[in-house]
C-alpha cells in the first residue's frame, strides 16, 4: 500500500440557514481546496463524498446531484454515509482510492444542508429508530444522547458543571475559527442555566444544526512532494460499527471507538495512544461525547477523562489539546462536514497554519475522531507530518 | 406542512398474513432457515408508518437571479469562456473546468430547439391523467444548456425533434421566480 | 496557507429564518408523500403478536444462551439462526432514563403550563439476559426522582384496545 498525503484544504462558513444549494456550498469548499495547493480540477483523477441522509435536504440521490458542485464531472464518483462519522471516513474512503495505486490523487468533500427540512431537521431522525419497536414512541436523538450521557454520569459520577466545562473551551476556541458559527465566551452558569432540552442535556450541551461543507485532497507520495513543501501523512486508519440493538449495549463506554482506534494505531504503530498523540480532535457534539470519546481513543483510562479536562490537559496550551478547532459545538454541526472540519484543522495544526487556533510545542502527530448513526460507529484517522 | 400520520388513510397492504399452508414456527429448537415460513393468522406480518417531513428548497446565489429574472420574462444563463460553455439555468461555477461564473450572467433570450420529446398520460404518483401532456427538453439557442417544459399550443404528432420553440409566460403579476412562471413552450412559426 | 475569515466570508450567505418564511428569499416548497408498509418478519411479528395478548416474548441463542429481546431470527453474535421462544416478565430495571422537554421534531412542551416532561427510559426486562432492554416510557413517577436500577412494571392497555404494537404497553411504572 502506498503512502498517502493532504496536500489541500477548503471549507465554508457555517451557517444555521445559508441561501446557497447544497451544489453551490460545495463548488466553494472544493475550490477553496484546489487554489489552497494550486491543483486544477483536470490533476484530480476521483471524487469521493460523504453527505448525509436524503431526508435532510430532501434531495434522492443526494450525492449525485452534488457531484458537479464536487468536481466529479465525468470522474469516478463514490458516495458513502454513516451518520455524523462520515466526516472522517470520509479521509479514509479516499485514501483508499490512492493507497491502492488505483488513482493518484482524490478530491474528498463533505457537505450538509440541514436547514431545508421542515418543521426542524432533527424530525428525519424520527426514522433511524427501528420502525416498528421504537417509532411509535416517537422519540428524537436529544433522547438518545442523554440516555447516554445519564448512563456515562451514573457509571463515573460525573457531574454536570463539570462536563460543562467542554462546551466553554470549545466555544471559546471557535472565536480563532474563521467558519464558526457559535464561537462565544461563556461560562460553566450560562450552560447550566441554559434551556433544558432533555435532562441531562442543556441547550449549551449540545452543537447547532448547521448548514456548511468542506473539502480535502489527497495525493500520493511522488505527487504530494511536488505539490508541497508540507504534506501531512494519513498514517493511520480504523473505523468499526457496533450494533444497532442500542438498548442491548452498555452506553457508558464506546466500544466502537476503542476498535476503530486500534486499527489505526496499529497501522501507525502507535503503542502508547496517550503519549504519543500530540493533539486529538475528538468529536463533540455535545458536551459528554468529547469525554466519552476521549476514554474510547484511548488517550486517558476509563473514568479518567473528566479529570483531564479539570486539569487543563485538553486546553490548548495543555499537554494533549483536544478540540483546538472550536469542535462541533464551537463552529457548528453540519453532519458530514463536521468531522472533515476536524480532519482540516489537524492537518493545518500539524503544519503550523492554523493561525489564532495554533497549539505551541510544534505538534507532529495528531488524530481525528467522528461517531454516529445510531450511536455506533467510530471512524478514526491518525496524521502525521 | 407537516404531514401527520392519519388514521383516515387506507392501508397500504390489505392482508394480515400469508395465504395458509405454510410451516409452523419452528417452536421446538429446530434450526430454521432464515427465509420467513410461518404463518398463523394472529402475526402482525406489517407495520405502517411514515417519514413525516417537508422542506423548503433555497434557490441558491445562481437561483436568486435566474428566477427573479424570469418574473422579469427574461431567462439567464453564465458563461464559461475558457470552456466556451453557455449554462442554463445560470449556475455560478463551470462544472468542467470549476472557473467561478459570477460575473457573466447573459440574457440568453426565450428561445429554443426541441431536443427530445415525449407524451405522459400518468402522473408520478401513477394516476392516470385526464389528458395526456407533451414535456419535453428543450435546448435554449444559441447555449449548450436545456430547460425540461411542457410544450403546448401543438399536437403531439406534429413534435419533431429540432422544431423550432419559444417559451409563453404567465401574465406578470401571477409570476412567483420559480420555473413554472413559464407556462409552457410553443412552436415558433 | 492559512485559512483566513476573508477567504471564507463569501462562500457561504447567511439567512434567517424569517427571511425564508416571508418569501424574501426564493424558494421551493414541497412535502413528499413517503409511506411505508415495513415488514416486520417473523420475529417482530410474533413479538407484536404476543403484545397483543399482554405478554412479552423473547428468542434465545442456542449457542451464547443469551435470551434475546425484541426477539431476532438469528443471533447476531454468533452467527446462527436462533432457537426457543421463551416468555419474559412485564417488569424490569431502568438502565438509563432522560428528562425531556422536547418533542420529536424538537418543539418545546409546555412545562410551565404544568405539561409533564417525557420520561422515556432503556428498560432491562426481568427474565432476559443482563443488559438486554427496550425503549419505553416511564409515568407515574416524579421525573425527578428517578434512579438507575429503580424496579419498574408495565402498565397496558385494555384488551380491546390493544393493537399489536410496542404501544399496547402504556408505560412503565415503579414497582
Amino acid at each position: 500500500m502506498r503512502r498517502v498525503a493532504i496536500v489541500g484544504a477548503g471549507i465554508t462558513k457555517f451557517y444555521r440557514n445559508a441561501m446557497e444549494t447544497p451544489k453551490e456550498l460545495a463548488y466553494e469548499a472544493t475550490k477553496m481546496a484546489l487554489d489552497s495547493c494550486e491543483m486544477k480540477l483536470s490533476d484530480i483523477e476521483c471524487v469521493v463524498h460523504g453527505t448525509a441522509p436524503d431526508a435532510f435536504d430532501g434531495i434522492h440521490m443526494k450525492g449525485e446531484y452534488l457531484s458537479d458542485g464536487s468536481g466529479a464531472y465525468r470522474k469516478p464518483y463514490m458516495r458513502h454515509y454513516v451518520g455524523g462519522g462520515t466526516g472522517v471516513l470520509s479521509p479514509i474512503h479516499g485514501w483508499f482510492h490512492v493507497a491502492s495505486g488505483m488513482f493518484d490523487t482524490c478530491l474528498v468533500v463533505a457537505e450538509e444542508k440541514m436547514s431545508s427540512a421542515y418543521p426542524h431537521p432533527a424530525g428525519a431522525f424520527l426514522t433511524i429508530f427501528d420502525h416498528t419497536t421504537e417509532q411509535p414512541l416517537y422519540p428524537t436523538l436529544i433522547w438518545i444522547f442523554a440516555i447516554e450521557m445519564n448512563r456515562f454520569m451514573t457509571t463515573w459520577g460525573y457531574k454536570k458543571e463539570d462536563i460543562a466545562l467542554v462546551a466553554v473551551k470549545n466555544k471559546r476556541n471557535a472565536l480563532d475559527h474563521p467558519s464558526a458559527q457559535l464561537g462565544a465566551e461563556i461560562t460553566v452558569k450560562d450552560v447550566l442555566d441554559s434551556e433544558i432540552m432533555a435532562w441531562p442535556v442543556n441547550r449549551l450541551d449540545i452543537s447547532p444544526t448547521s448548514d456548511g461543507a468542506a473539502a480535502i485532497v489527497l495525493a500520493a507520495e511522488h505527487v504530494a512532494r511536488r505539490v508541497t513543501e508540507k504534506p501531512i501523512w494519513i498514517d493511520g486508519v480504523g473505523w468499526a460499527l457496533d450494533t444497532a440493538y442500542w438498548c442491548t449495549r452498555d452506553l457508558y463506554y464506546p466500544d466502537y471507538v476503542e476498535v476503530a482506534s486500534r486499527q489505526a494505531y496499529k497501522m501507525a504503530g502507535i503503542k502508547e495512544p496517550s503519549k504519543e498523540i500530540h493533539i486529538a480532535e475528538p468529536y463533540d457534539p455535545f458536551t459528554y461525547k468529547e469525554l466519552h470519546h476521549i476514554e474510547g481513543l484511548q488517550l486517558c483510562k476509563r473514568g479518567g477523562s473528566v479529570q483531564m479536562l479539570l486539569d487543563g490537559v485538553t486546553q490548548r496550551t495543555g499537554n494533549l489539546p483536544c478540540c483546538p478547532s472550536g469542535g462541533a459545538l464551537g463552529v457548528g454541526n453540519p453532519i458530514a462536514a463536521t468531522g472533515l472540519m476536524k480532519v482540516m484543522e489537524i492537518f493545518l495544526q500539524l503544519r503550523g497554519e492554523a493561525g489564532n487556533r495554533q497549539v505551541p510545542g510544534r505538534p507532529t502527530c495528531g488524530l481525528a475522531q467522528a461517531w454516529g448513526d445510531l450511536m455506533q460507529v467510530g471512524t478514526v484517522v491518525v496524521m502525521r507530518s | 406542512m407537516i404531514v401527520t400520520p392519519s388514521p383516515t388513510l387506507p392501508p397500504l397492504r390489505g392482508r394480515e398474513s400469508l395465504p395458509a399452508g405454510r410451516q409452523g414456527w419452528g417452536d421446538g429448537g429446530e434450526t430454521m432457515a432464515l427465509i420467513e415460513r410461518f404463518q398463523k393468522t394472529t402475526d402482525i406480518t406489517y407495520w405502517e408508518g411514515q417519514i413525516p417531513m417537508s422542506y423548503i428548497y433555497t434557490v441558491g446565489r445562481a437561483g436568486e437571479k435566474f428566477f427573479r429574472e424570469l418574473i422579469n420574462g427574461k431567462v439567464l444563463g453564465t458563461k464559461c469562456d475558457a470552456c466556451n460553455t453557455i449554462y442554463v439555468p445560470a449556475k455560478i461555477f463551470c462544472e468542467k473546468c470549476f472557473a467561478r461564473l459570477e460575473d457573466h450572467y447573459l440574457d440568453v433570450g426565450t428561445k429554443g430547439t426541441v431536443h427530445t420529446f415525449t407524451e405522459c398520460y400518468e402522473t408520478y404518483e401513477g394516476i392516470r391523467k385526464e389528458k395526456p401532456s407533451i414535456v419535453s427538453v428543450i435546448q435554449i439557442d444559441g447555449t449548450q444548456g436545456y430547460l425540461v417544459h411542457w410544450l403546448g399550443e401543438v399536437d403531439f404528432e406534429k413534435v419533431y425533434i429540432g422544431m423550432p420553440v419559444e417559451a409563453v409566460f404567465k401574465p406578470k403579476k401571477d409570476r412567483e421566480g420559480n420555473i413554472l412562471d413559464i407556462k409552457y413552450f410553443k412552436p415558433t412559426k | 496557507m492559512e485559512i483566513t475569515e476573508k477567504m471564507v466570508a463569501k462562500t457561504a450567505t447567511k439567512l434567517s429564518a424569517e427571511e425564508i418564511q416571508k418569501g424574501e428569499i426564493l424558494s421551493v416548497k414541497w412535502t413528499p408523500k413517503l409511506r411505508y408498509a415495513w415488514d416486520n418478519g417473523p420475529a417482530i411479528g410474533r413479538y407484536l403478536a404476543e403484545l397483543k395478548n399482554g405478554k412479552i416474548i423473547a428468542k434465545k441463542c442456542d449457542k451464547c444462551h443469551r435470551i434475546m429481546i425484541p426477539p431476532r431470527m438469528f443471533c447476531e453474535l454468533c452467527w446462527v439462526p436462533t432457537g426457543e421462544w421463551i416468555y419474559v416478565k412485564d417488569t424490569g430495571i431502568v438502565n438509563t432514563w432522560v428528562v425531556s422537554y422536547v418533542d420529536w421534531k424538537a418543539g418545546r412542551l409546555d412545562i410551565k403550563g404544568g405539561v409533564r416532561p417525557f420520561t422515556p427510559a432503556v428498560i432491562e426486562i426481568d427474565g432476559a439476559s443482563k443488559g438486554m432492554g427496550i425503549l419505553h416510557h416511564l409515568n407515574e413517577v416524579d421525573p425527578w426522582k428517578i434512579y438507575r436500577g429503580m424496579k419498574v412494571k408495565a402498565v397496558w392497555k385494555s384488551p380491546e384496545e390493544r393493537a399489536g404494537a410496542i404501544t399496547d404497553i402504556k408505560y412503565f411504572k415503579p414497582l
